[in-house]
């Protein structure tokens, strides 16, 4: 049951702009979100919407032009290891092995060695890479480090996981095999996802709510709360509706933007 | 042992491809290499001798009589000269100058092109100074060395480090400032932040790129040594090429330049060993 009272993450009309090439860019207007702990909400819009703009702003990578970003009603100023980030292109450290990688985050807020190597452990087996604890990400496939990047933030005790199209670059085997896991992760351990993505399948199949963007300027479209049960069933009439549903909505920004 | 693992999983596809290619050719090409490689070479001794030999007033020596020049230098017992049985006591003073000059280059251009590359306030004061100090070419620096450093091996020592300097700054600065801006947002969101980024993200990430500054500053460092001993010294294998070419004994200057070859190629692998080592981690270098 969400807790409407106090959620973890609060945008308060954010908007964000970018100065380029002398140009204004209003990458983000007005935007409002409520997330509740535990809940699992989907970004999805079209390039240009916004979405990375927005998780970036979460993850505090970026400033807010207007409006706050706030979490358990904090301002969020700056990056911190309780927002989680997962790339789309990994952002591993090439240096380090993939123990090196996960207790890399430990190490930095100064936990005892014992206790890194004790986490490290424990977050290799949860995404299953025992056996390529000591491999470097150059020798991994894609699906393999975007299991890394998932541990990392984990084992950093990440409240809030901010997922930018992580299973973008996978193969459509990979990705439906990382769906599943990040599924499984999420309903063991009670975290809070945030995750953008440009599939609407994607977003059905994880997401609680889905939030749909529109560009132009960037902002909050809609949002969509999604009551199948769990697992979900791709090809079930329900999952159709939906996706029918979402698609159309997507389709008429593209065609109202175009016109 | 980890790319067989590899290729059970069912997440991968592409890498498994690579290895097993790699495998099947590596015992053609470790000997068909080696072969290739000496062809030239000895196409090149061929048209020398024949182009030489026998020629009563060629000035340049046919390829025998390099050879022995070569055993006399490093073993005796041929000419009984000068130069007979002292190729170790040249071979060691270079070597000195060489890694002696590589190591105070490394010294200074380390440190400094890493602060020119973090610190925005020391790029602006330096940078365009070195830049405009980076073409003028050792040997023009000869004369003016010779009246700071005085006639000897002081001089040799700083014209082989300048000859190393900018090679490692440069590759360093380059390194330092190349860094994916995607491991800093990696870095700060796993709670490493400000300061503490330079050593657990700007060093290693920068490492390849310092590691080819080094290589290619060891490579110059033989490069310039001719000229560095240019500069009064007595001993050396630059030193002997300047003193045999003034005695018409090409057959000596030759020598020298096969040596300064071998052993800069030599100490090149060294370095490449060690590369390979610390650089595992790199797709670059494993």
């Amino acid at each position: 049951m969400p807790d409407t009272t106090n959620p973890i993450l609060e945008l308060r009309g954010v908007s964000k702009q970018f100065e380029l090439q002398g140009q204004r860019i209003e990458a983000l207007r007005d935007a409002h979100l409520r997330v509740q702990k535990g809940e699992f909400v989907c970004l999805i819009g079209a390039s240009g919407c916004g979405k990375s703009t927005l998780l970036r702003i979460v993850a505090g990578f970026e400033s807010t032009t207007r409006g706050q970003a706030l979490m358990w009603g904090m301002p969020i100023n700056g990056p911190g290891p309780e927002r989680g980030m997962v790339f789309q292109d990994y952002g591993l450290f090439p240096w380090l092995t993939v123990r090196g990688n996960i207790g890399f985050g430990p190490m930095s807020r100064g936990r005892s060695a014992m206790e890194v190597k004790d986490t490290v452990e424990r977050f290799i087996s949860l995404v299953g890479l025992q056996r390529f604890a000591d491999a470097y990400p150059h020798q991994l496939s894609g699906g393999m480090k975007q299991r890394v990047a998932i541990a990392r933030v984990l084992a950093n005790d990440a409240e809030i996981v901010l997922m930018d199209e992580p299973f973008g670059a996978l193969d459509a085997m990979t990705r439906e095999r990382l769906q599943d896991e990040l599924l499984e992760i999420w309903q063991r351990t009670g975290l809070t996802v945030l995750f953008v993505t440009h599939s609407i399948e994607e977003a059905i199949f994880l997401g609680d709510r889905i939030v749909v963007m529109s560009p132009g300027p960037g902002r909050i479209e809609s949002e969509l709360a999604i009551a199948l049960p769990r697992p979900r069933d791709v090809v079930a009439p329900d999952f159709n509706d939906i996706r029918r549903q979402l698609s159309q909505q997507l389709h008429s920004h593209h065609s109202r933007k175009a016109a | 042992m980890l790319l067989d693992a590899a290729s059970r999983s069912p997440l991968i596809a592409a890498p498994t491809v690579e290895p097993a290619l790699q495998r099947q050719t590596s015992f053609f090409s470790r000997l068909r290499n080696p072969l290739l490689a000496i062809v030239f070479p000895v196409v090149v001794l061929v048209v020398w001798h024949f182009a030489t030999y026998g020629q009563k007033y060629s000035l340049i020596p046919p390829p025998i009589e390099v050879a022995r020049a070569l055993y006399d230098l490093t073993f005796g017992g041929i000419y009984d000269d000068a130069y007979s049985r002292t190729l170790h006591i040249h071979l060691l003073a270079s070597l000195s100058r060489v890694y002696g000059g590589f190591a105070i280059a490394m010294t200074v251009a380390l440190p400094l092109g890493l602060m020119i590359g973090r610190i925005s306030l020391v790029r602006r004061l330096l940078d365009p100074t070195l830049q405009v100090l980076r073409p003028i070419p050792v040997t023009a620096w000869l004369p003016l060395s010779m009246i700071m450093f005085g006639l000897g091996p002081r001089s040799a020592f700083f014209l082989v480090c300048l000859g190393a300097f900018y090679p490692i700054l440069i590759n360093t600065i380059f390194g330092v400032r190349s860094v994916d801006p995607r491991l800093f947002e990696a870095a700060s969101m796993l709670g490493c932040q400000g300061p503490a980024q330079f050593f657990r993200v700007v060093l290693p990430a920068s490492l390849p790129a310092i590691f080819t500054g080094l290589r290619l500053g060891l490579g110059f460092a033989w490069v310039v040594i001719v000229v560095g001993e240019m500069t009064g010294v007595q001993t050396g294998l630059g030193a002997i090429i300047m003193e045999a070419r003034q005695l018409s004994r090409t057959e000596i200057v030759i020598c020298g330049m096969i040596v300064i070859g071998i052993a800069g190629f030599i100490s090149d692998r060294l370095v490449m060993l060690l590369g390979k080592r610390l650089l595992r981690w790199s797709p670059n270098f494993a």
